[in-house]
């Protein structure tokens, strides 16, 4: 039930993103400045949410080489960058880290 | 079409990885139905995965989702005359990809049928959901997640979609101050407000960085 309400909340924020502008904005327009901060907001709530997931993913700072998780990360970015493909990405992130685990 | 294609594979992954992070069928299910956005489905996994608030959640889908107030806006002009049963239509699956393909056939039609948007986007969302469908399945099958490097594929999916998203020098300052307030709050012990606090700074540092972008070129974004 909780988890229930939680989606619903989501599913309402959301369409309130879609639909605010289409439904309610008429022959305005979103303000030129407002854009422009709205456009970062996608690449920092994943880079905010990502980065102490692998950089710091005990609670402590861990940039060297036992960090297996950044150094999973690699081979991902890599493969993102020069695919394009999420998929590739994703495929190549778990089995990189699915090695690094055996073999570390 | 290829935004068929496309999603299903990333529909398949976010029903095996929110399987892994112990989200019931339903859940997984369900949250493509309603919210069908893919990088906050996906955060929203990781975060039921970490027993985060509801608010925590909630909050955080309204941030990554704010990107849909811009293309919402930009269809306005070629769906004009619509009734608004329509528009409210037209709103709820308006996602990064179809507004792409909207916005490209918008420009040189200089106007959208409804049939056309409704079909588009309904043949995206059906995917989406039919992808979350076998991949929740398929995910209830896989005994030790952690042993097949599962727990790590939510992780490189947000590498992924950084990593596509990530075009110009602005998008990486954006993405570094993000990184650097947001590890900073965390290590402070400031973490449930770190995400939120860190989006907006960073956010913010794109508005300076980024300077006066032309309106095609934001709106494509």
């Amino acid at each position: 039930m909780k988890l229930f309400l939680i989606l619903m909340a989501m599913g309402v924020v959301t369409y309130g993103t879609r639909s605010l502008p289409l439904l309610a904005l008429g022959r305005r327009r979103i303000p030129a400045p407002v854009r422009r901060f709205f456009r970062g907001f996608p690449v920092a709530v994943l880079a905010a949410f990502a980065a102490p997931l692998i950089l710091a993913p005990e609670g402590t700072l861990q940039l060297g080489y036992h960090n297996l998780g950044l150094m999973a990360a690699f081979p991902t970015l890599a493969v993102a960058l020069w695919t394009r493909s999420l998929v590739a990405a994703v495929f190549v992130g778990a089995v990189a880290m699915m090695l690094l685990r055996m073999f570390m | 079409m290829p935004i068929v294609f496309g999603y299903l594979p990333i529909a398949f992954a976010y029903g095996v990885l929110g399987r892994a992070a112990g989200i019931p069928l339903w859940g997984i299910v369900f949250m493509s139905v309603i919210v069908f956005a893919g990088s906050a489905q996906f955060i929203a996994v990781s975060l039921l995965d970490q027993g985060a608030s509801a608010v925590t959640l909630v909050v955080t889908t309204l941030l990554v989702n704010l990107r849909h107030l811009l293309y919402s806006s930009a269809l306005v002009p070629w769906v004009r005359g619509e009734k608004r049963g329509r528009l409210a239509w037209v709103a709820a699956e308006l996602t990064d990809e179809s507004f792409v393909l909207l916005s490209r056939v918008g420009e040189r039609e200089g106007h959208l049928r409804f049939p056309f948007i409704a079909g588009l986007q309904g043949a995206a969302q059906l995917t989406w959901v039919v992808g979350s469908v076998i991949g929740g399945t398929v995910g209830s099958l896989v005994r030790d997640p952690v042993e097949l490097g599962l727990d790590y594929a939510l992780i490189a999916m947000f590498l992924g979609l950084l990593a596509l998203q990530i075009r110009k020098w602005g998008d990486l300052v954006v993405a570094g101050v993000a990184s650097v307030v947001s590890i900073s709050m965390e290590l402070a012990g400031a973490d449930s407000y770190a995400v939120i606090v860190a989006t907006l700074l960073a956010a913010g540092a794109g508005f300076f960085f980024n300077g006066a972008v032309s309106e095609e070129e934001e709106e494509a974004g």
